[in-house]
């Protein structure tokens, strides 16, 4: 899979070649899926691998062990510690039993963690985190003993996200119907981007059922030409001669490609119907990113409401010469930087954001572009396939009604 | 052909349905159902989504180069007792293809497009095509029945009108019309079925026992309407059969339909009832009378002659003996058994044809789909674009969903095509059919020569005894003498009618032979150009749908060289 991707906007990465040494990189591959454990506990645990030249790091080869799990652990610190940026998706999990160990669904999951992995590795920000080196470097048991201390406390359902994320847009639907004063995360801007992404999901959403259809029909296809197939070879035996051989031959070469349309259908799959899917993943990443900026400036609000309640106690204080005004003071100065913090926080969400956007448009170009691509390609092959079939068997048939 | 309206009233007394002991079960048992429905149900897939075709006209059927018009030959001779074949025409050139030819006729389904898909199909006609009879059922009307109903307000029934329009001399007239009504064509079939023994008649449409209100409803008037142009332009399609009486007089006379009716089941019972007690006392009218016995035993009237003919089956079946005379002809059998085989490969391709039909379907209407999600997103981003990644992908988009839309219908009218080129396994699942019905005629005569030859042998062998048992006394035995003399009279009816059930056998058997070898000849035609036209169809749109994609393909190709 791809080690190095290249950077077309804010990492500033060059893309002239210089030597390896010079040029920082990070490159992970996801390989050997190895089902482990027995029974209801049985999963799968995939091989590692890192090669980079990041001083922060061990050495410039690591390869470690790790599960799903220790997948979500890492996506769940980062969307913690990195407010603001588009956390890349991680493949979901599969509920349905007896379809987790089927070898497609494995090789679909490992190709999704793969491009999780490097996604993570090419981002300016991201591929700096701690929590990343911890994940690519650690044994297995430390990764286990830190998988399992986080859970509980960082880890937010995403339905409390959606939660927090409605609220604000109650919200902002009440400022819209006059019921409080403009904040400013109504700007009109925003508003078009938080339409934009709900729509785009809807909108994915059914271009990926269409795709996941289209695969299915594939299947079926391949399926009625074998079928087909042997039904005319059996048929042609009752024929005589040179009819005879016809139809045996038309029937070995539908027989020939059924095999041919199974194998498009997962090509179909791997690459055009995935790539789809991560996009609807990604846009939903988004939207958890939106909750949290929704979040933060919630908390803003809340605390500028307090700060003020505060200002107005400690003149009132003041005026009076309390002797409590020394304590209030203090307590005052810290909301107050609290304060400040918060709008930190938030503003960097919101900076954060307006450069992730243009980031994601520009990735989301180039992986859609790949997939298409690739559906292009696939179909434009398989109907080659298909007519090269059929015309070979031309010039037996003229050949037959000859002698006639 | 004069003089034939009196022999068809001749007739009527002495012939009655084959299929009247059928019809008193509701169910046809001939017709396979499911074969009816798969109609259907394609025709329904083929004109649903088959925007360009238009309706059905009617076929143009090449008559018989090698038999002109001069040398028709009378097929059926009017004495009824000897139904001499005389001989069999080459029916090696009759057109009868699925669908278009290098004469640009059509066939009896749709009139094919095949401008855009390269055609090499060749005709079964070898050369000068001269005469034809094209069929048009059209216009159906709801009619009143008169008087005669117990229901109040009469029945009610549905009239075509039947369009023909030939050059062959002998229909004196280039075209006509005529009104008729299901149940006539019920009846031309019948009497088909008897004219025409031993012969590959084209099953005719089902029944369908309906309640009267389906019956009016239009999607069944109009499924009836189609069937019924199909079975009328098969059976001018036939060599000898449309050139027979029965199709001409139902295809040219006005009014009432001129043929004997399939009597009701009520007279006939009582018909059979009234002869029974005779026939057991041994009346002379027991004997099968000769020109009855070129037609198999019916119900209600021939009882008798039914229980001699079962008893006889069952001997021939469980008793010790060699039945008098077996079906003997090796290549016959041998044909036979191939046919089964036949028969049971092409009734399982026939399925699997179906169920390509529907796949190929399938993924075009998918892609369809997809085109339109992905029309619908180009739009979305193509407004609501804030950067030009957006426009670009938005432009990327477009061409994809342009192309999958495209794909879809050209795999929409690639399966039109299909749809028609293997119909021709479900014609001739059809056909097997009538060839069924052909074995039957054959069997059923050569059980009433065994019977015949059983029933001779054991009347002689009752008039030797007679015979010996007279002798020994002196100066004769009056009483005995007079039943031997009856019983020789007896014996040489029923010769005669042994010679004439023999003949009627050996004219069945003939009749099978080449009926057989003409059937081996078309499929071998029929079956090359479906896979022909099946063929050429398939690579004709894989190439245009690769070569939209390809363009596609060539205009993302910047994205692979960016990756990785």
């Amino acid at each position: 899979m791809a080690t190095i991707t290249t950077q077309r906007s804010l990492s500033g990465s060059s893309q002239s070649p210089r030597s390896p040494s010079a040029q920082p990189f990070l490159g992970i591959t996801v390989t050997d899926p190895v089902k482990l454990g027995n029974g209801v506990q049985a999963y799968i645990s995939y091989r590692v691998i890192t090669k980079t030249n990041f001083p922060e790091y061990q050495g410039p080869e690591k390869i470690v062990i790790r599960r799903y799990s220790d997948f979500v652990w890492l996506r769940d610190r980062l969307f913690e510690k990195y407010k603001g940026i588009f956390i890349p998706p991680l493949p979901e999990k599969s509920a349905v039993e007896k379809f987790r160990f089927s070898s497609e669904f494995i090789e679909m999951r490992r190709q999704a963690l793969d491009i999780f992995l490097n996604r993570i590795a090419s981002h300016p920000e991201l591929r700096q985190s701690e929590d990343l080196r911890t994940f690519l470097q650690v044994d297995e048991e430390t990764m286990e003993r830190a998988r399992s201390q986080e859970t509980g406390i960082f880890k937010k359902k995403p339905a409390d996200l959606m939660q927090i994320f409605k609220d604000v847009q109650s919200k902002v639907s009440d400022v819209v119907l006059g019921k409080e004063k403009p904040l400013e995360e109504s700007s009109p801007e925003y508003e078009k981007l938080k339409h934009y992404t709900f729509e785009l999901e809807d909108h994915l959403a059914e271009a990926q059922k269409h795709a996941f259809r289209l695969v299915k029909r594939h299947r079926e296809l391949g399926q009625s030409l074998a079928d087909f197939g042997k039904a005319i070879k059996l048929l042609g035996a009752c024929e005589g001669n040179s009819l005879g051989k016809a139809f045996s031959e038309l029937g070995s070469k539908s027989e020939t490609l059924s095999i041919k349309l199974q194998k498009e259908a997962h090509h179909l799959l791997m690459k055009f119907e995935e790539p789809l899917k991560d996009y609807v993943r990604a846009v939903q990443s988004i939207k958890a990113t939106m909750a949290e900026r929704a979040n933060a400036f919630k908390h803003q609000c809340e605390l500028a409401e307090t700060i003020k309640l505060k200002e107005i106690n400690l003149d009132k204080l003041m005026l009076t010469r309390s002797d409590k005004v020394g304590e209030a003071e203090i307590e005052y100065r810290e909301l107050k930087a609290e304060g400040e913090e918060a709008t930190r926080r938030f503003e960097t969400i919101v900076r954060l954001m307006s450069e992730e956007i243009v980031r994601f448009q520009e990735q989301k170009t180039l992986d859609i572009g790949i997939a298409f691509h690739e559906l292009a390609k696939g179909q434009a092959q398989m109907a080659n396939e298909i007519a090269d079939a059929w015309r070979s068997l031309i010039p037996k048939l003229e050949a037959c009604s000859a002698r006639t | 052909m004069m003089g034939f309206e009196n022999q068809g009233f001749e007739e009527a007394h002495l012939f009655s349905s084959r299929q009247e002991i059928q019809s008193l079960v509701l169910d046809e048992p001939l017709d396979g159902k499911s074969f009816s429905d798969y109609r259907s149900a394609m025709s329904s897939i083929s004109e649903a989504h088959h925007p360009l075709s238009p309706p059905i006209v009617g076929i143009e059927v090449d008559d018989d180069p090698l038999l002109s018009p001069s040398s028709y030959m009378d097929r059926r001779n009017p004495n009824v007792s000897e139904n001499s074949y005389l001989e069999p025409p080459s029916y090696a050139d009759v057109v009868f293809s699925p669908f278009g030819n290098e004469n640009g006729e059509a066939n009896g389904f749709e009139n094919s497009t095949h401008d855009s898909v390269k055609s090499e199909i060749i005709s079964r006609s070898a050369s000068s095509s001269s005469g034809y009879i094209k069929i048009a059922v059209s216009n159906p009307v709801k009619e009143q029945e008169i008087s005669n109903s117990l229901v109040p307000g009469g029945n009610t029934y549905v009239t075509y009108l039947i369009t023909t329009r030939t050059n062959i001399p002998e229909f004196g007239g280039s075209e006509y019309s005529v009104r008729r009504r299901f149940k006539d064509v019920v009846t031309l079939a019948d009497r088909l079925s008897e004219s025409y023994r031993g012969f590959f008649i084209p099953p005719r449409p089902d029944k369908n026992v309906v309640e009267s209100q389906v019956m009016h409803k239009q999607e069944f008037v109009e499924q009836r309407r189609v069937a019924l142009e199909k079975y009328l332009t098969r059976l001018a399609a036939h060599p000898v059969i449309k050139k027979s009486e029965e199709l001409k007089v139902f295809l040219q006379v006005q009014g009432k339909l001129p043929l004997p009716t399939t009597t009701d089941v009520a007279s006939r019972m009582l018909d059979g009832a009234v002869k029974l007690p005779k026939q057991l006392f041994g009346e002379p009218a027991t004997v099968v009378a000769p020109h009855e016995v070129v037609q198999p035993a019916k119900g209600g009237r021939d009882l008798l002659r039914i229980f001699k003919e079962l008893k006889q089956s069952v001997a021939n079946d469980w008793g010790g003996s060699k039945p008098p005379v077996v079906e003997e002809d090796k290549e016959f059998l041998e044909k036979k058994e191939k046919l089964q085989v036949f028969e049971q490969q092409l009734s399982n391709a026939s399925q699997q044809a179906e169920s390509l039909v529907k796949a190929q379907q399938d993924i075009g209407e998918t892609m369809g789909q997809l085109g339109l999600a992905f029309i619908k997103l180009t739009k979305f981003e193509t407004e609501e674009a804030m950067y030009n990644s957006q426009r670009i992908r938005a432009a990327d988009m477009k061409r994809v969903a342009t192309a999958a839309v495209k794909a879809s219908r050209f795999y929409r009218e690639s399966n039109a095509q299909t749809v028609k080129y293997l119909d021709t396994l479900h014609e001739y699942l059809g056909l097997m059919l009538a060839v069924h019905s052909a074995f039957s005629d054959r069997s059923s005569a050569l059980l009433t020569v065994q019977t015949l030859l059983s029933e001779l042998s054991s009347l002689q062998s009752r008039a030797e005894k007679l015979e010996v048992a007279s002798s020994k006394i002196f100066g004769g035995d009056r009483s005995r003498i007079r039943k031997i003399e009856e019983l020789k009279e007896t014996i040489r009816v029923t010769e005669d009618a042994k010679s004439c059930a023999v003949r009627e056998y050996e004219r069945i058997k003939e009749n099978n032979r080449n009926e057989l070898e003409r059937l081996e000849r078309e499929r071998r035609h029929d079956f090359l150009s479906m896979l022909k036209g099946f063929v050429i169809n398939q690579v004709g749109y894989a190439e245009k749908i690769a070569n939209e994609w390809a363009n596609v393909a060539e205009e993302t190709s910047g994205y692979t060289k960016e990756s990785s």
